[in-house]
């Protein structure tokens, strides 16, 4: 699995492989996309795992491929630069084009709109107050643990209104669809085993959605997909595939955003030294996290026709990726881009939710979180300090971290 | 005659009269003088639906309505809460006939 990684700038710009999940759990994707964004910023790889895919490396080229969504289909390939597994295809509205992914997502929409927010809003602080209260003092314990997926957790189980005493499930099921197979830290090792595992999660699901379809319409995700025209009598595969979507876009993205906002603010103590003089730059923080973590490393798109791109010629079946990684660092959209600064004038403009029909359909209801989770922290335990770098995960696609040792002082 | 003067009013009806240059765009007179309640992630690519207004249908013979297909109707249709009166405020250029436009921000931007 371990790949002999180069000197960025050394080797033939041709063989620039940015797809490397090893890039990404060693955190050394840095320097590629910084000479990619230079000298090849729509960059084509001839060879690799995944056999041959565009990069688009910098802001305003992505936003193009994002708002061309006629030409840049996500329904042709899928959404990740690795293919789906064949024969163990999973259909979802995130990998539809228009008409199908419209009607589907409308009725998932309203569930993380601003009026249901403002009703979630009391719940969520007083969950993550009871979190927060109980941590240990003095003593070292793991933050994305303890916190990051013990928050993201229960609000899943509120999502779906799934039994709370079972959450847990739902976690192992997020961590399943997103893993790498070939990772030996992974719960399942081969894409069969992953699909057998995920069938599990919509065979117990399809219990909860059969009930919830002879009962009156209410506010969950399962009662919403039983009870909509467009999400009524999906097939199993198509099922799976919406439900893994909704588990892992409710969990993964948030939860490592809470882990990777503690990491930058140590590794940056002038900004948690003025975030703990002025609580209100919270507002800031949050948006500044979402881009300087990139909770997704990259999009995938399929050309269906022939198009220009960034100077380049993009021909009819290519596989284009747009790299939000990269894109988040692009000093000609973003200023001083490698610096996490909570204070930033137009924190909000970047590109980790997407943009166009895709954009993801969550990301107020994950501000959210991640503001509540700041507002109750800074009051209560003003400095946390972490004791190593996070464990990230062997993904080209999840920008993940699995563990990462803190401690909290006494007072 | 000075600059064209556009209302704001925000969900919980604090009202803001803001100046807009001719040509900017209905959404950047709201950002640049730090009216709360449009959020325009996007920075006016229509790209998002997070400078969504309702405007005011005395208003709307001359704002218009999205061209149905168009980008704009298709980001306003993942909009909460749209109307018959929704506009994403990137898309509507400040003119002089537009003076004294009034629009309403919805309970939030998603």
């Amino acid at each position: 699995m371990t790949t002999q990684l180069h000197d960025a700038y050394s080797i033939p710009l041709e063989a620039i492989d940015v797809s490397d999940p090893q890039l990404y759990q060693d955190d050394a994707w840095y320097p590629y996309f910084e000479r990619l964004r230079r000298e090849a910023p729509v960059h084509y790889c001839r060879e690799s795992r995944y056999g041959p895919y565009w990069s688009v490396c910098k802001y305003k080229d992505i936003m193009q491929v994002e708002v061309n969504h006629g030409i840049y289909s996500s329904e042709l390939g899928g959404i990740a630069v690795e293919d789906p597994p064949k024969g163990l295809e999973r259909e979802s509205f995130i990998r539809m084009d228009p008409p199908k992914h419209d009607e589907q997502r409308k009725v998932v929409g309203p569930i993380v709109a601003p009026p249901n927010l403002a009703e979630m809003e009391a719940t969520i602080r007083e969950r993550t107050i009871r979190v927060l209260e109980g941590l240990p003092r003095n003593e070292t314990f793991d933050w994305v643990e303890r916190v990051s997926i013990e928050l993201t957790t229960m609000m899943l189980a509120t999502l779906f209104d799934y039994p709370w005493e079972d959450r847990r499930r739902l976690t192992y099921w997020s961590d399943v669809a997103i893993c790498n197979v070939r990772a030996p830290e992974s719960p399942v090792h081969s894409e069969q085993e992953k699909f057998d595992e995920l069938k599990k999660m919509a065979e117990r699901m399809a219990e909860l959605y059969n009930e919830r379809a002879k009962q009156p319409p209410k506010f969950d995700l399962l009662s919403m997909l039983a009870h909509g025209r467009a999400t009524q009598n999906m097939p199993l595969r198509e099922f799976m595939g919406n439900l893994t979507l909704l588990i892992v876009g409710g969990n993964d993205t948030t939860r490592n955003s809470m882990t990777g906002g503690l990491y930058a603010l140590s590794q940056h103590p002038h900004e948690y030294q003025k975030l703990r003089d002025n609580p209100a730059l919270v507002a800031s923080l949050v948006p500044e996290i979402i881009r300087y973590v990139t909770p997704v490393i990259h999009m995938r798109r399929t050309a269906t026709h022939d198009a220009e791109l960034g100077g380049q010629h993009i021909r009819a079946g290519d596989k284009v990726v747009m790299w939000y990684v990269s894109g988040n660092r692009d000093p000609d959209a973003i200023d001083d881009p490698d610096n996490f600064i909570i204070d930033r004038p137009r924190p909000r403009q970047h590109l980790s939710f997407g943009f166009g029909i895709h954009r993801c359909v969550g990301n107020r209801l994950a501000e959210l979180q991640l503001r509540i989770l700041w507002e109750e922290l800074l009051p209560r335990h003003p400095v946390i300090e972490v004791l190593a770098a996070p464990r990230r995960t062997y993904s080209n696609f999840i920008h993940g971290m699995r563990s990462m040792p803190v401690r909290i002082p006494m007072q | 005659m000075g600059m064209p003067k556009v209302t704001y009013i925000e969900y919980n009806g604090t009202t803001h009269f803001v100046e807009v240059a001719v040509g900017l765009s209905v959404m950047r007179g709201a950002v640049n003088n730090n009216v709360p309640g449009i959020d325009a992630d996007c920075g006016g690519e229509c790209a998002c639906a997070t400078c969504h207004v309702y405007v005011d249908p005395a208003w709307l013979d001359k704002t218009g309505t999205p061209v149905p297909g168009s980008q704009e109707a298709s980001m306003l249709s993942f909009a909460a809460e749209a109307e018959f009166n929704s506009r994403l405020s990137c898309q509507i250029a400040m003119r002089e006939e537009l003076d004294g436009l009034v629009v309403r921000m919805p309970q939030g931007q998603h």
